[in-house]
């Protein structure tokens, strides 16, 4: 059993690379999957990750299949559209989701027409799955750099972060730090989403952020619990999808993901809070 | 922002804790939902806000707070305005959030503590806090469990926790059962002792007999402002009822703004397209239009 998980990655670098990609994308998007969660934002993420199409597609069409060149493109137009759908909604009648799904039908619309204007079938592929078996050294450090630049930023704009989320209306009377930190989370999301699509494909880059952030809804009750238990369940998912998809030689990017599915979907059955069983179960109420 | 108001003689800074509203008129695209309202709230009041619905009494707490910026005329706050603390009508909180009792507490003090400073030996406080409001023993509780009145309780932990000089609180008893409004009003009293200024608007014409020595009577127009026996009579109520009028869409531009700084009414303005109604009277308080404005 061991061995069938670990053999690939002791056998083959390129296994421990795509591992060590994943596990750093496992301890940044889950916990900022966990605040898009909670702020009901969950939706809007898919949204966001194909605002940044365009922008990999025009450093495709600049430089060919290069990484930095298609990581570059894809930040700024993320960070373009959160920023733009952002200042529509402070300043304008239009909410939020509906002026981010303006802008990302528009990008995404103009990222089509863009990797279509050249390049094949096969290399709209890749952009879409995700080149997670192939991750070279300047790869893996942007990976390692966006963990740690999401998980010190995160822990700087916590409280502000969760305030945010609660009560923006009490934060905006205290402080003008609800604006910046509004910001500087959608800035989180996007550079999360530039490297889960360098991994896992835009398509399926939510997928890491999302799914064990929703999975640990249903282990954890408060933030301590969730953002630890997010990161741990998209671990496994990483683990699990990558030697799924050497064994069965199935695309990488949508192992992990399945993997990550199928967590969330025993865990509907069996977690500790709200799971379907523990319903069913029905135990006996306390004396207060 | 910067008009010279009433009697001609420029205002002197208004002493401190004073909100001083000069002209205020307060609104939504243009429309006033509070017109032309001038007046001192003089630091350390208890003071009632009363009107019928839609007469402006969460739009001017707005106005105070900062949260909406003035149509029309300026507002002067005692010191910075995050000196006041503001309790909104129930709204905008996610309760389902998972967040403890203790840590919606907490946000009280932001201000002396921001978003870094480690709260932990200040657990104390927040449990004195708690326990003042009747709390006892919820610290650990998430939010998403509390009833209503519960989380009443857990708002005003969170205003004690402000320590501010000026708490403005909107319907803070609206769904709220008759042993936590006493407990609270009870606390109202206690900030009133220490001298701080509290507005609040209110409904309930027997709690702010009881327990508000000033009150503004509103319905958009200030229809009487002074002692709350003076103000809260049959006469005032009537006509505060009969002024809050419904949003009128074509309404005329307001002529009293020309009146303001441009010269004299045109001809025949004043009358129509301006559903001022009888607001004109006297009887107003401190309330008057035809002061003389200095342009």
């Amino acid at each position: 059993m061991i061995d069938l998980v670990f053999g690939p990655f002791l056998e083959f670098a390129f296994m421990r690379r795509a591992l060590v990609g994943c596990l750093a994308l496992s301890l940044s998007a889950p916990p900022v999957g966990v605040f898009l969660m909670l702020r009901r934002m969950s939706l809007m993420t898919e949204a966001m990750s194909h605002a940044i199409l365009p922008g990999a597609a025009v450093g495709f069409l600049v430089a060919g299949l290069s990484l930095p060149a298609m990581t570059l493109g894809g930040l700024a137009a993320g960070l373009a559209v959160a920023l733009l759908a952002g200042f529509v909604t402070r300043s304008t009648v239009i909410k939020e989701d509906a002026s981010l799904a303006a802008f990302y039908l528009i990008s995404l619309a103009a990222g089509v027409l863009l990797v279509s204007l050249r390049g094949s079938q096969i290399d709209l592929l890749h952009i879409l799955f995700g080149t997670v078996l192939a991750l070279d050294d300047p790869a893996l450090l942007l990976l390692g750099g966006i963990a740690t630049v999401t998980l010190f930023a995160l822990a700087a704009l916590y409280r502000p972060l969760v305030m945010e989320c609660v009560d923006p209306l009490f934060l905006r009377s205290v402080s003008r730090a609800g604006g910046p930190v509004h910001y500087a989370f959608l800035g989180l999301v996007v550079m999360n989403l530039v490297g889960g699509f360098q991994a896992l494909g835009t398509l399926l880059a939510v997928g890491l952020m999302l799914l064990p952030a929703i999975t640990a809804r249903l282990w954890a009750a408060d933030l301590s619990g969730l953002i630890p238990v997010s990161m741990g369940l998209a671990m496994i998912a990483s683990l699990t999808g990558l030697s799924l998809s050497y064994h069965a030689d199935l695309p990488t990017g949508p192992a992990i993901v399945l993997s990550a599915g199928a967590l969330y979907l025993v865990s509907l059955l069996v977690g500790t809070r709200g799971g379907l069983l523990l319903r069913l179960l029905r135990r006996r109420h306390l004396e207060a | 922002m910067t008009r010279t108001v009433t009697s001609g003689a420029p205002m002197s800074r208004p002493p401190p804790g004073d909100i001083v509203l000069r002209g205020v008129t307060l609104g939504y695209d243009r429309h006033p939902a509070v017109h032309h309202l001038d007046g001192t709230v003089p630091g350390g009041a208890l003071l009632a806000l009363v009107g019928p619905n839609g007469a402006g009494k969460s739009t001017l707490l707005k106005g105070i707070v900062g949260e909406i910026a003035c149509l029309d005329g300026a507002i002067a706050r005692p010191g910075r305005a995050d000196t006041i603390a503001y309790l909104p009508q129930a709204a905008e909180i996610d309760r389902s959030f998972p967040l403890s009792v203790l840590d919606l507490a907490a946000m009280g003090l932001w201000r002396r503590f921001g978003p870094w400073r480690s709260l932990r030996r200040h657990r104390p406080d927040l449990l004195a806090a708690l326990s003042a409001v009747g709390l006892d023993g919820f610290a650990d509780r998430p939010i998403g469990t509390l009833s209503g009145g519960q989380f009443q309780r857990a708002l005003f932990a969170r205003l004690i926790l402000q320590e501010a000089s000026v708490i403005l609180l909107d319907e803070p008893f609206s769904g709220v059962d008759g042993r936590t409004t006493q407990d609270l009003l009870a606390l109202i009293r206690t900030w009133h002792g220490q001298g701080r200024t509290i507005v609040a608007a209110l409904h309930d014409l027997g709690q702010v007999t009881a327990h508000f020595p000033t009150t503004l009577l509103l319905a958009r127009e200030p229809v009487a402002w002074g002692p709350t026996a003076s103000v809260l009579t049959p006469r005032n109520l009537a006509r505060a009822q009969s002024l809050s009028e419904a949003w009128d869409e074509g309404a005329a531009i307001c002529a009293r703004d020309d009146h303001h700084g441009h010269g004299p009414l045109p001809p025949g303005a004043a009358g129509d397209g301006h559903s001022h109604g009888p607001s004109h009277g006297d009887g107003h308080g401190p309330h008057r239009h035809d002061h003389g404005h200095a342009a």
